[in-house]
């Protein structure tokens, strides 16, 4: 795939904190987009597309001077892994608090999220193991699922009877080949599937699992900080135990502006994890300046910094996302996902109208995310946007208008438009 | 004579006889038809009759045994009675060892416990940690861009600080083009799946780590093994697949070494192995983690320490967490292999990029180190001093090269087992900790870890100790090893 007409959609650099607006370099080719180089001018552009859920990816005003503090204190980075002296107290105090706030006993914290799927699927499962997921997961999981050397299936996206199929057909048949019974059963769901915007089915998947005893794994790298009535996650939103889910892994660079991975369990289960994981063993323990962003943010999230900022970015997001949902709905967009999350796909199907669409918004000063295949088919082209805390009511509206105007241009509303709303305070009220 | 003539002749009539009547009574009924311009004759009837006889059976289905397939209530039973495996097996005691924590910067002196000791875990190689350049120039970063950077490179992940950082890279190391990584483990294992496919032959070392291990088997290649650090061995292993293997030209073959291996402290003789590839024409990946910052007079790396150009390496990556006092990776070589790994390398297309102030951090190395070469001196007279203060250590021989600033100290004997070894080893380290304030660590392997070399302790030297920490770690640990395991 050579996809050099369109390769100043992607990889746009940016020079500044990736916060609601953000400066976004100007590249120019001399030779038909083969390479690209920087100038020197940006433009000043409505962020929509990086993963700032709740707003902490710039300076903050409770965070930044107690990070900075900690990068005094133990400098950038402990130059060792977790086993060998690069376990610093920041990292114990860490791990304590992340269980705390997840609900579980224990937590375990890696300085990347795509290393903690790909380190821990094959310490858990090995051969004579069986891993069922879900046929959207994250490329982290299928690399992690591959390197275990265990079977793996697929159940269809999101669809808990398909999965029930899937189990009773593999419980009863037993190993390929060999017909032996399986060691051990997982399956793996993501909580906000980052390509569609929705959110997992988990109570019925969790009761499906119970009844044939299989071990779940949860994969919350969109949904923890973001969703929830306090910023729990998928589990708080839709009232599941989190005892009932066996592991479950998350990532800190979406919602709370830092970096890293961490998997919350029993107790035995991280005992476990912290003697034989090659990413605890083998990998540079997690930056301190960014544990202490990690405890900083939750801080805040919590309400535990005196404040009640927390309560106010959730309400906020919650909010941006519902209103910014229905609005696209009744300009006619196609929006994939559900309410409550914060991650909406457009639908573009054409794969031809990415760059129409990218290079329009941008010309607009509105930074969006286009997605083409082998993230998704090749004819479910898609852009995608990132709703923020930090976006206010007027950087929404603004949005809007852009959007409604090369979505005419480009052709993608693809259903009929409500009427427009007539007389509110008096005027009517037009988006395109 | 006469009589078997006679009685010839006289079979011989009979079968005429026998023909003759049967050929009349088949002609007869149709002694007149004429089909297509054939005359019909009684041998076709038979022909037909044994045609169709034929097809019947040819289309009879061969017996197979009736499929019963399970019905609901056996699939129900079947799920009932099966019983998993726990998800971990059951903990025995050494699994409750909690390492040490340290309560202030990883630097030579550090705090653990409430008290100083002298710190030989961490591969500051160059004490770069707590150099106040180092730090103005990350907080200046965290104040302009925040801590994460919030996306992939793809989508709007790409901030300034990382094409700047990735210019300096190559522009130190002489390269064309490198790209960044945002933690240094999955650099390799991401590296290798992009380059090398199912059927292509890859030859590593025995002692590799286990990121290269598991990139490895991730690329789905017929991996060959060589014995560590052996360039006979690597030799044969290549006569043995130049010989056996007579689809070579259409095969891609790569060697995957480390240039300072990890487990061990060898450095690689990568002079030789060079001669090695032109002769059998394979590529190299080369793995210099430990050794950029460290080998060559200006901390280039291994190229730099044998004088080899560059461009005969086909890729270097290496992890920014050991000299450099930053965290990530970075992969260097012609542009054509870092562009192809921007687009199908999963480690930085499906991961968030490396947080801004890292990749300042790693500017501001590279700065110091240009400017101050004499960082390096500095941590080659350390070795040295080390290496004299360590031979002579009772129970315990340096089983890593001269010039390494891995120290690896090896059980002169083991006892046999693994766990044993290790468990002497420990208490020798918790001893220095606990008596003589000096920290030092065992090598600790995953389960999942397929390399066999012996375990030891591993000191990591630095240039920022002092020729006095040194001395004390050496007689600490002299007399520690004494302690544990009786002296000689």
């Amino acid at each position: 795939m050579c996809p050099y007409t369109f390769k100043d959609c992607f990889g746009r650099p940016i020079s500044s904190a990736p916060d609601a607006w953000f400066d976004v370099v100007e590249r120019y080719s001399n030779d038909n987009n083969k390479t690209l180089k920087r100038s020197t001018k940006v433009s000043r552009c409505l962020n929509l597309g990086s993963y700032n859920y709740l707003g902490f990816a710039a300076a903050d005003e409770y965070c930044t001077p107690r990070v900075i503090e900690t990068l005094k204190k133990y400098s950038p980075s402990t130059c060792s892994t977790r086993v060998d002296g690069g376990t610093t107290a920041l990292h114990n105090e860490l791990e304590k608090f992340v269980a705390s706030f997840v609900r579980k006993p224990a937590a375990i914290v890696f300085g990347m999220g795509y290393v903690t799927n790909s380190a821990i699927l094959p310490v858990l499962m090995g051969k004579g193991c069986l891993i069922i997921s879900d046929s959207l997961n994250h490329n982290s999981i299928v690399n992690g699922a591959r390197g275990s050397g265990a079977v793996i299936r697929v159940f269809q996206h999101n669809i808990p009877s398909h999965l029930e199929e899937v189990l009773r057909e593999q419980i009863a048949d037993g190993q390929p080949r060999t017909h032996r019974p399986w060691k051990k059963i997982i399956v793996i769901v993501e909580g906000i599937y980052s390509m569609e915007g929705e959110l997992c089915k988990l109570p019925e998947i969790i009761a499906v699992c119970k009844k044939y005893k299989a071990y779940t794994y949860l994969d919350e790298a969109h949904s923890i900080g973001a969703v929830g009535k306090t910023g729990r996650g998928v589990c708080e939103l839709l009232g599941v135990d989190t005892a009932d889910v066996d592991i479950m892994m998350g990532t800190f660079t979406k919602s709370f502006g830092s970096c890293g991975g961490y998997i919350a369990g029993s107790e035995e289960v991280i005992k476990y994890l912290k003697y034989t994981c090659p990413a605890h063993l083998y990998g540079t323990s997690i930056s301190p300046p960014a544990a202490q962003q990690i405890i900083s943010s939750i801080r805040v999230i919590l309400g535990e910094d005196g404040s009640n900022r927390g309560a106010q970015k959730l309400a906020k997001i919650r909010e941006n996302s519902n209103f910014f949902r229905s609005e696209l709905q009744k300009m006619g967009f196609e929006v994939l996902g559900d309410n409550d999350s914060p991650v909406m796909p457009i639908m573009l199907y054409n794969p031809a109208k990415i760059p129409a669409f990218s290079r329009e918004c941008l010309k607009h000063n509105v930074a969006v995310v286009t997605v083409a295949f082998p993230a998704t088919p090749l004819l479910l082209a898609r852009a995608r946007i990132c709703i923020s805390a930090s976006h206010s009511r007027e950087d929404l509206m603004k949005a809007l208008q852009v959007i409604s105007k090369v979505g005419d241009l480009v052709g993608i509303k693809y259903f009929p438009a409500e009427p427009l709303k007539q007389y509110q305070d008096g005027k009517a009220v037009k988006y395109d | 004579m006469e009589v078997s003539t006679m009685m010839s002749s006289t079979v011989q009539n009979l079968m005429n006889v026998t023909f003759d009547w049967l050929n009349s009574t088949l002609d007869a009924p149709s002694v007149r038809a004429v089909v297509f311009g054939f005359n019909i004759r009684g041998h076709l009837f038979i022909e037909v009759f044994l045609l169709v006889v034929i097809l019947f059976l040819l289309s009879q289905k061969s017996y197979k045994p009736p499929k019963r397939p399970l019905t609901n209530k056996e699939i129900d039973e079947l799920c009932d009675e099966w019983v998993p495996e726990p998800l971990i097996p059951s903990l025995n005691k050494e699994f409750h060892y909690e390492p040490p924590a340290i309560e202030s910067s990883a630097e030579p002196h550090t705090i653990v416990n409430g008290k100083e000791v002298v710190n030989f875990t961490s591969a500051n190689y160059l004490g770069l940690l707590g150099h106040k350049k180092l730090l103005e120039a990350c907080t200046a970063s965290l104040d302009k861009y925040g801590v994460g950077s919030c996306g992939p490179r793809g989508f709007y992940g790409t901030i300034d600080v990382h094409l700047d950082c990735e210019a300096r890279i190559a522009k130190f190391l002489g390269t064309p083009e490198s790209i960044l990584y945002s933690y240094g483990l999955s650099t390799m294992f991401s590296a290798i799946p992009a380059f090398s496919k199912k059927g292509d032959i890859i030859v590593a070392d025995e002692g590799v780590h286990w990121g290269i291990q598991n990139g490895l088997y991730l690329s789905r290649s017929t991996v060959v093994y060589f014995k560590h650090n052996d360039i006979n061995s690597l030799r044969q292993t290549l006569e043995k697949i130049a010989t056996q293997n007579k689809r070579l030209k259409k095969l891609r073959r790569y060697i995957v070494i480390e240039a300072l291996y990890q487990n061990s402290g060898q450095i690689a003789p990568l002079d030789e192995i060079i001669k090695l590839k032109e002769k059998y024409r394979f590529r190299i990946l080369l793995d210099e983690s430990n050794s950029i910052g460290v080998l060559g007079s200006s901390g280039r790396g291994l190229t730099e320490h044998y004088g080899v150009p560059i461009e005969k390496i086909d890729l270097v990556t290496a992890d920014m967490g050991r000299a450099l006092a930053t965290e990530g990776g970075f992969c260097t070589g012609n542009t054509r292999v870092i562009d192809h790994q921007r687009l199908s390398s999963s480690g930085y297309v499906f991961s968030a990029s490396l947080p801004p102030y890292l990749a300042t951090a790693a500017i501001s190395a590279f700065d110091i180190l240009e400017k101050d070469p004499k960082l390096i001196k500095k941590l080659k007279n350390n070795i040295s001093v080390l290496w004299k203060g360590l031979s002579g250590i009772s129970g315990l021989t340096i089983a890593s090269n001269q010039e390494s600033p891995i120290v690896y100290l090896k059980l002169k004997k083991s006892t046999g087992s693994t766990q044993e070894d290790l468990r002497l080893l420990e208490s020798i380290a918790e001893i220095a900790l606990r008596e003589d304030s000096v920290f030092v660590v065992t090598s600790k392997r995953s389960t999942l870890d397929k390399c066999r070399l012996p375990v030891g302790i591993r000191l990591h030297v630095s240039a920022g100790h002092s020729e006095s920490d040194l001395r004390k770690a050496s007689e600490s640990l002299k007399r520690v090893a004494k302690q544990v395991l009786g002296g000689s």
